[in-house]
C-alpha cells in the first residue's frame, strides 16, 4: 500500500512540475489556416498522410477547396491500432469543425454514433453508405470501382500478350471484392476466356495487407512466374511490391486509386505501370465541401461517384494504353449508357 | 526515509525508464524543432470544461483496461519464466467466439454476460493449453509455438468471421458478427459521475472496470499469498531449486500457461461487451503485443502493471489533442518506444544496484526476481543511477 501510494506520489509529482514548466507556453496552435470560416475536419484511415494514395487524395479535394471557397482544415491520424476512431471524430465535431470528413470505411462502425451526438455538424464519409449507417447529417461519398476496375480489366486483356494476367487484392474485404469482380468482367468481356490469377494478401479481419510491399512482391511474382504477364492491384501500400515485381520480371502492372506512374519515386517502377484505375477521391471531397459551402448538402443520402462523373477512371500517363484507347473509350461509354452493367461481385 | 529506502529499488527501475524515455523524446523533438515542454502540456491538457475533462479521462480508463488485462496476462507467465507472446491470438480468438457464442443465446442479464466472459476465459486458455501441452510433451519453447499459434488464431478468426459466424448482410463493407442482444450487453458506470456530482460525459465508461479490477486484486493474492503463486515465482526464479523442493514443473507450465490464457480472454471483452457488441474486421487488433510492453513497465506486478496501462492510455490519448495542436503524433510513438527500450535497461540497472546493496548489507533478497530489498541493510554508498534519475525526475 505504501509503495502504491509512493509510486503514485513520485508520478503526479513529476507531472505535475511537467505542467508548471508549461505555463504560458501550452497553447501554441498551427492549424493551416488561410482565412474565411469554413472549418473543415478531415480523419484519415491507418497511414494517414502520406501515404501517395487514399489518405492524400483526400487532403487534395479538401486543399482545392479551400483554395476556392477558403477556410482552414484540421487532420486527425488514427493510433497506431485505430482504437481511437470515434475520439477523432467526436474531438473534431467537439472543436466546431464542420464539415467533419471521415476517410475510408472503417469509420462506418463509429460515425453513426458521433453523428447523432452532434446534430448540428454534418458528417461525410468515404466508402460507406449512409443505408448501412443511417444518419441525417451523414453523407456517403461512393465509388463505382467495379467499373473502374472493368476498364482496367479490358486494357489489361487487350495488352496481355500470354492471355494470362492477374488481380492482387489487399484484404479480403467487400469493398476490394468490387475491384476484383469488375476486372473479371472487364478482362472476359474483351477477351474471353482468358486466364486471370487472383489473391488478397491477407484475410477479413487482418488490415496489413494493406501495407505490406513484401507479401505483394511475393504474390505479384508468383503470377508472373506462372506466365501472367499483366497483374494489377488494389493493395494500398502493397502495391509497391507488386511494381518491384513486375519490374523484376520485366513484365507490367496496373496501379490504383491515384495515378501511380506519377506518384511512383523510382523510373524503373514508373516504367512498369501501364496504367491506374483513378479512384477520385479528391474530386469527391472537393465537390462534397463545395456543396456544403452552397448549402446544398441534403444529408441522409450517398453521392456515388462513377465512370460518368468522372469519379473513376483509367490514367493515361506514359502513354502505354494510348494505342488502345479507342477501345476503352468504347467500352466506357457503354457502361455510362448503361449497355453493360458491371458486377460488384464476382 | 526508510520507505524511500525500501522501495527505492522497486521504483527506481520504472521511473528512471520513463524519465530516460521524457528525456531521448525531448532530444528528437528539440532535434525536429519542436518545443517538448509545449508538447508535454498539449498532452496535459484535458480540455476546459469539467465535461471535456471527464471524458478525457474515460477515455483513458476505456483504454487502460484491455491493456491492464493484457499486461496481467503477460505478466502471470512471465513471473514463471514463461514468455506468452501468444496473447495477441489468445483474445482475438476467444473474442470472436464468445461475440458468437453470445449472440446465438438469450439468457438473463448477468448470466447472458457471465456465459460470455466464460465462453472467451475457456477459449482463450485452450488456446494457450496447447502451447503449454507442447511445451511439456515436446519440449517446444513457447516463445516459438505461441508466436506460430498467433497466426493460426488470426486465419481461423477469419474464417469465423466470414464464414459461419457471419451476422452482417451481404455486401455490407464492414463484416461482422450478430449483435450480442440487450441482455449480454454491460451497462456502463457512468452513474459514479452522477453520484459525485460530476459532468457526466457522452462515453460510458466501461463496467468492464469492476471485473479488470476484481480480476487484477485476484492475480495479486494469488501470486503473493498462495501456495500456488510461491510455486510459481519460485519455478521462474529456479527452476531447478523449484523442482527440488518438489514443485512439479510440467504441471506448474500448464496450469501457469492456462492462467495466463484465461486472463488474455478476457482483454476483447471491455469493447465487445461495452461498446461494439460484435466482432468486427475491425475489431481493435495488437492490444496482445502491447501487453507485453505494459507488462515489462509494470515489472509483471499487477499494480505497476495498472498504472503501466493508465500511462500508456494516456499517451495514447494524447495523440489527438496533439494532432489537432499540429504537432507530429509520432512524439507518442517515440515516448512509448523508447520507455520500452528504456524498461530493459532500467531493469537490469536497477538489479545491479539491488545485488550491490544486498551484499553490501544483510538484507535477503525479496519480491520479485530483480528487485532487492535494501530496508534491513545499510546501504554503502548511494545508487549513481538513481542519483541522477532523481535529480532530472525533479526537473521535469
Amino acid at each position: 500500500m505504501t509503495k502504491a501510494a509512493a509510486l503514485l506520489l513520485a508520478g503526479s509529482l513529476a507531472l505535475a512540475a511537467c505542467a508548471s514548466d508549461e505555463e504560458g507556453g501550452g497553447s501554441a496552435s498551427g492549424e493551416s489556416s488561410s482565412g474565411g470560416d469554413l472549418k473543415i475536419g478531415l480523419a484519415y484511415d491507418t497511414g494517414g498522410r502520406g501515404d501517395r494514395s487514399f489518405n492524400d487524395s483526400a487532403y487534395a479535394g479538401v486543399e482545392a477547396a479551400i483554395e476556392s471557397n477558403g477556410g482552414k482544415v484540421s487532420e486527425l491520424s488514427p493510433n497506431a491500432d485505430a482504437s481511437n476512431r470515434a475520439d477523432l471524430l467526436t474531438q473534431l465535431a467537439d472543436d466546431g469543425f464542420n464539415p467533419v470528413i471521415a476517410v475510408g470505411f472503417a469509420y462506418g462502425d463509429v460515425i453513426g454514433d458521433v453523428a447523432e451526438q452532434y446534430p448540428d455538424t454534418n458528417f461525410a464519409i468515404i466508402d460507406s453508405s449512409v443505408a448501412e449507417i443511417g444518419a441525417d447529417n451523414l453523407t456517403g461519398l461512393l465509388f463505382s470501382e467495379e467499373q473502374g476496375s472493368f476498364l482496367a480489366g479490358v486494357a489489361a486483356a487487350l495488352k496481355t500478350t500470354t492471355n494470362h494476367i492477374g488481380f492482387v487484392g489487399g484484404v479480403d474485404t467487400p469493398l476490394i471484392q468490387k475491384f476484383e469482380a469488375g476486372y473479371f468482367a472487364g478482362a472476359e468481356a474483351a477477351k474471353p476466356g482468358i486466364q486471370i490469377d487472383s489473391t488478397y494478401l491477407t484475410p477479413a479481419g487482418d488490415f496489413s495487407g494493406f501495407n505490406d510491399p513484401a507479401k505483394g512482391q511475393i504474390a505479384a511474382q508468383g503470377m508472373f512466374d506462372g506466365g501472367a504477364d499483366i497483374v494489377y492491384h488494389a493493395a494500398g501500400g502493397s502495391g509497391l511490391g507488386v511494381f518491384q515485381a513486375a519490374a523484376a520480371s520485366n513484365k507490367r502492372a496496373i496501379g490504383v486509386d491515384s495515378d501511380q506512374y506519377n506518384t511512383v519515386d523510382d523510373p524503373a517502377l514508373q516504367a512498369v505501370i501501364m496504367t491506374s484505375m483513378l479512384k477520385r477521391v479528391d474530386n469527391a471531397v472537393e465537390a462534397y465541401i463545395g456543396d456544403f459551402v452552397d448549402d446544398n448538402v441534403a444529408g441522409g443520402e450517398d453521392v456515388t461517384n462513377d465512370l460518368s462523373t468522372e469519379g473513376v477512371g483509367l490514367a493515361t500517363s506514359g502513354g502505354f494504353i494510348d494505342d488502345i484507347q479507342d477501345q476503352i473509350d468504347d467500352y466506357r461509354q457503354q457502361i455510362i449508357d448503361g449497355d453493360i452493367e458491371v458486377p460488384t461481385t464476382r | 526515509m526508510s520507505v524511500v529506502r525500501r522501495l527505492g529499488p522497486a521504483l527506481l527501475a520504472p521511473v528512471l525508464a520513463v524519465v530516460v524515455a521524457l528525456v531521448i523524446s525531448s532530444a528528437v523533438m528539440a532535434a525536429l524543432a519542436v518545443n517538448p515542454f509545449d508538447v508535454f502540456g498539449v498532452m496535459l491538457d484535458f480540455g476546459e470544461t469539467p465535461g471535456q475533462q471527464i471524458t478525457a479521462m474515460v477515455v483513458i480508463v476505456n483504454r487502460a483496461i484491455p491493456l491492464f488485462l493484457s499486461g496481467l496476462a503477460v505478466a502471470v507467465a512471465f513471473r514463471m519464466g514463461l514468455f506468452n507472446i501468444g496473447v495477441e491470438g489468445q483474445y482475438r480468438l476467444a473474442t470472436i467466439v464468445a461475440a458468437a457464442a453470445g449472440a446465438a443465446v438469450t439468457l438473463p442479464g448477468p448470466l447472458h454476460i457471465g456465459f460470455i466472459v466464460l465462453v472467451a476465459v475457456v477459449v482463450a486458455a485452450l488456446w494457450a493449453g496447447i502451447v503449454a501441452v507442447l511445451k511439456v510433451t515436446r519440449g517446444v519453447s513457447e516463445v516459438i509455438s505461441s508466436i506460430m499459434m498467433n497466426f493460426i488464431a488470426l486465419g481461423i478468426a477469419s474464417y469465423l468471421l466470414t464464414g459461419p459466424f457471419r451476422g452482417s448482410p451481404e455486401g455490407a463493407s464492414i463484416i461482422a458478427t450478430a449483435d450480442i442482444p440487450e441482455s449480454g450487453q454491460m451497462p456502463g458506470l457512468n452513474g459514479i459521475f452522477d453520484l459525485f456530482g460530476l459532468a457526466n460525459p457522452p462515453r460510458q465508461l466501461y463496467g468492464f472496470l469492476l471485473i479488470a479490477i476484481v480480476v487484477g486484486v485476484l492475480i495479486a493474492v494469488l501470486l503473493n499469498r498462495t501456495r500456488f503463486g510461491f510455486d510459481l515465482k519460485a519455478s521462474g526464479m529456479s527452476p531447478s531449486a523449484a523442482s527440488a523442493s518438489g514443485v512439479n514443473a510440467r504441471a506448474m507450465v500448464i496450469k501457469t500457461m492456462l492462467l495466463s490464457g484465461a486472463v488474455a480472454g478476457l482483454i476483447g471483452l471491455p469493447d465487445l461487451l461495452g461498446n461494439t457488441h460484435s466482432y468486427t474486421t475491425d475489431f481493435t487488433a495488437g492490444l496482445g503485443f502491447l501487453g507485453i510492453a505494459v507488462a515489462l513497465l509494470g515489472r509483471n506486478k499487477p499494480f505497476g502493471i495498472a498504472l503501466a496501462a493508465l500511462l500508456f492510455a494516456f499517451l495514447d490519448r494524447s495523440l489527438v489533442p496533439l494532432q489537432i495542436a499540429d504537432y507530429p503524433s509520432s512524439v507518442v510513438t517515440i515516448v512509448q518506444g523508447t520507455i520500452v527500450l528504456a524498461v530493459v535497461v532500467a531493469n537490469e540497472i536497477a538489479r545491479r544496484v539491488a545485488r550491490r546493496s544486498a551484499a553490501g548489507g544483510t538484507a535477503a533478497p525479496s519480491g520479485g526476481p530483480t528487485a532487492g530489498d535494501g530496508s534491513t541493510g545499510a546501504v554503502p554508498t548511494p545508487p549513481p543511477p538513481g542519483s541522477t534519475d532523481q535529480r532530472q525526475g525533479a526537473q521535469l
